[in-house]
């Protein structure tokens, strides 16, 4: 009966002392670390997918709480939700982003696009880009293994069979980025998902990034940019450049009044809409329609 | 018991299906009007060109120079007018800078000597001959294209052992093997050329056993050419890898991450020795080779003496014209060769092979996941762990892949072709290793920028 009793006693002892010990230590090496960190990381949504240039939502929760103002600050998964929350959290005011998200500038199917070679080698694009250019006759188009998809954490971009190219599902994409980055042919772009007109995001963009020049792109893809210039001519906005023989178009400048998409020989401008008509090239010039109503608004 | 290299290794089916077949001259079809000749033909900065449109020039002619350090030149293989310099499409189909010549005559510079006599007597010194073999752009001939002049400037007694690749491990190649039996002289003499210009008395001529042939005629000449030993060698790939060879020969390892001189040995290809003789003693640069046309489809596997710059497709036709079976058709040998995206494109200065290949050979397995079996680590001939670095690779890892040594992956193919669930192993470690190797050239670039920035703000203070 004594020997437990001394054990209970040094035991309670021992215990006592550490208690001691430990909270002088504690108190010592203290780390503050601010509380509205934790907080605004409960807010955001977990995913930690990089697409706002922080290693995870731990390091965004950090920079956010560090930064005087939240210009620049934009987490892509919770989009203005969630950033107003966190505005609401630290006190500070939001700057307001249009919604963006990732598109794939090649319009290459098959049909348009026949392969011309066999590729049996391991499913990856950035393996097949090291041996060789892809297996149609443009070297610069989707080769359709999918190192965007298995990069994707939100189950938003999917190889079609029937065209071989990678599509993005509107609905599910966060504009992350991580597929434009995993694209070694670089021809995922993340562009603003544009101005909504009947419940319908308007953006146009070049779905093409061949940069030979006209009479070989033509070759190799019927729905290749030649880098003609009809579209930057038709462009009432200076939106559309061209360089090295393909056309881009200014997310910045363009009001996707779709002027371009049927000046384009070759259908490689797409679209969310129905363009409007291309004028008779007899007629006088009537004042196109959309234009006008595209000033008003952007985004 | 013959030697061999000490770790891992294959043994591939052999299929030298040409090697009884002497070397034919390859003459240039009358069709042909047209030749490109690609300035980037060897491993580092592609050669500038030094010749304008519309230019006249003969064979043997200076056609772009030398880029930087680590690069060659490039002379015209044959006669003609400068038509157009520009980007075409290349082996893979991306585009590749290139020179085209429209073909009239052909016409040779003075300077060469076109005669059929053997010259015995070496009359430059060793630095004359390094900056020679430089300025008649000869590369390693054994497919690495490595520039020869680079591996060769080596500090006096650095070198100890030079040590000459006959080794042709590749299955179907035969064009080292022919030429060891058609130029043996000719070899010996570019190997004691060689032995000067590194300064070295004893030389190794490694050839593996299943080319008997030539290491009976070989032994026999270097009897009347003291330091060069023919060395016979255990059949097993990749023997003809640098670091391989020179464990098979001499018995030394190179330490990872080292060159093979530090461990006092120059290593060069018998088609290399070949082009070295011909540029120091004939004044030839290096503007033909031997092109082994072969494949089990094939009807006439040959052995052609081509012009660079020769179009793949008129050597296939020359060898009976591309089968209806035929599936695949790459540049090099079947296991460290790469698939042409189109074969209307030159040869270049290392093209060893083009091997044609049908439907059943072409065709790879079903891939099916890894049973942990470590065939791949057995056979590794660099003793890395291929399933651990394919796998580290797919996931991103770079610094888990740096650790483990991806970087000393010599891209021999032994563990893909070992794989029982036919996993794309060394796809995914050649990629990877590309990666790493990125991220060390970047991290050794940002260390010598900051060692010269920390020299530049002591300077003034000194």
């Amino acid at each position: 009966m004594e020997a437990v009793l001394i054990t209970i006693a040094v035991l309670a002892v021992l215990g006592c002392v550490a208690a001691v010990i430990l909270y002088f230590v504690s108190q010592k090496f203290k780390v503050y670390e601010d509380p509205k960190i934790g907080e605004v990381e409960e807010v955001l949504p977990g995913a930690n997918c990089g697409g706002c240039g922080y290693a995870g939502c731990h390091a965004m929760a950090e920079a956010l709480a560090k930064a005087d103002d939240l210009s620049g600050l934009v987490c892509p998964v919770g989009g203005a939700p969630v950033m107003s929350q966190i505005a609401a959290i630290l006190g500070k005011t939001v700057a307001e982003s249009a919604p963006k998200l990732a598109v794939v500038r090649c319009g290459g199917c098959l049909d348009k696009r026949p392969k011309t070679l066999n590729y049996d080698g391991a499913k990856s694009c950035a393996i097949a880009s090291t041996h060789f250019a892809g297996d149609t006759a443009c070297s610069y188009g989707c080769l359709g293994l999918g190192d965007c998809v298995s990069v994707c954490q939100f189950d938003a971009i999917k190889v079609n069979p029937v065209t071989g190219i990678a599509e993005v599902d509107e609905a599910k994409c966060v504009a992350c980025g991580a597929c434009a980055k995993a694209c070694p042919k670089q021809i995922i772009e993340i562009r603003y998902k544009g101005r909504v007109v009947k419940d319908q995001a308007r953006r146009v963009w070049v779905s093409c990034v061949n940069k030979d020049k006209g009479a070989v792109a033509m070759k190799a893809c019927k729905a290749s940019c030649i880098g003609c210039g009809k579209c930057a001519k038709v462009c009432k906005f200076d939106a559309i450049t061209i360089e090295n023989n393909v056309a881009h178009i200014d997310n910045e400048k363009c009001k996707a009044c779709g002027m371009c998409i049927n000046e384009c020989p070759k259908q490689a401008i797409a679209a969310t809409f129905t363009p409007p008509a291309k004028p008779a090239p007899a007629e006088q010039k009537p004042a196109p329609a959309a234009p006008a109503d595209a000033q008003a608004v952007q985004q | 018991m013959l030697k061999t290299f000490s770790i891992g290794g294959i043994h591939p089916e052999e299929n030298k299906l040409s090697a009884g077949n002497a070397i034919k001259e390859f003459h240039l079809p009358e069709d042909i009007k047209e030749v490109k000749i690609p300035v980037a033909q060897h491993i580092g900065a592609p050669a500038q060109p030094v010749v304008a449109v519309g230019d006249d020039v003969k064979v043997g002619q200076l056609l772009a120079q030398a880029g930087g350090f680590v690069s060659a030149n490039i002379h015209s293989p044959f006669s003609g007018k400068v038509k157009k310099i520009e980007a075409t499409t290349g082996d893979d189909g991306k585009p590749a800078m290139m020179i085209t010549i429209a073909v009239e005559g052909d016409e040779w510079l003075e300077t060469i000597d076109r005669s059929a006599g053997i010259k015995r007597d070496i009359t430059l010194s060793a630095e004359e001959i390094v900056k020679k073999i430089g300025e008649m752009g000869i590369v390693g001939m054994g497919g690495a294209r490595f520039p020869a002049q680079v591996k060769l400037a080596v500090k006096p007694g650095q070198a100890q052992a030079l040590i000459i690749n006959g080794v042709e491990c590749e299955p179907y190649l035969t064009a080292d093997h022919r030429l060891m039996l058609e130029k043996s002289e000719e070899i010996l003499i570019g190997v004691k050329i060689l032995m000067k210009a590194i300064g070295v008395s004893d030389a190794y001529i490694g050839i593996e056993n299943n080319k008997k042939d030539a290491i009976d005629l070989l032994s026999k000449i270097a009897a009347s050419y003291p330091g060069i030993h023919v060395q016979p060698l255990k059949m097993k790939y990749p023997q003809g890898g640098e670091k391989q060879l020179i464990d098979a020969c001499i018995g030394r390892q190179v330490a990872s991450g080292a060159l093979p001189i530090s461990v006092g040995a120059v290593v060069q290809n018998v088609g290399t020795a070949y082009a070295v003789y011909e540029a120091v003693q004939k004044n030839k640069p290096l503007i033909e080779r031997v092109v082994c046309v072969t494949g089990k489809p094939l009807q006439n596997p040959s052995n052609f003496w081509a012009r660079i710059g020769t179009p793949v497709k008129a050597l296939i036709e020359a060898a009976g014209g591309v089968p209806e079976d035929c599936e695949k058709i790459i540049g090099g040998g079947p296991m460290m060769g790469r698939a042409f995206a189109t074969i209307d494109v030159p040869i270049h200065k290392g093209s060893s092979g083009i091997l044609l290949m049908n439907k059943k050979e072409s065709k790879r397995g079903e891939i099916a996941n890894c049973i942990r079996c470590a065939k791949c680590v057995s056979v590794c001939p660099m003793g890395l762990e291929p399933f651990l670095l394919s796998k580290v690779s797919a996931k991103s890892l770079w610094d888990m892949a740096e650790e483990n040594h991806i970087a000393d992956c010599i891209e021999c193919g032994s563990c893909s072709f070992t794989c029982p669930s036919n996993r794309p192993l060394l796809d995914y470690v050649r990629l990877g290793k590309a990666k790493v190797m990125g991220i060390m050239r970047a991290r050794a670039a940002a260390a010598k920028a900051a060692a010269e920035a920390a020299k530049a703000a002591e300077a003034p203070k000194a």
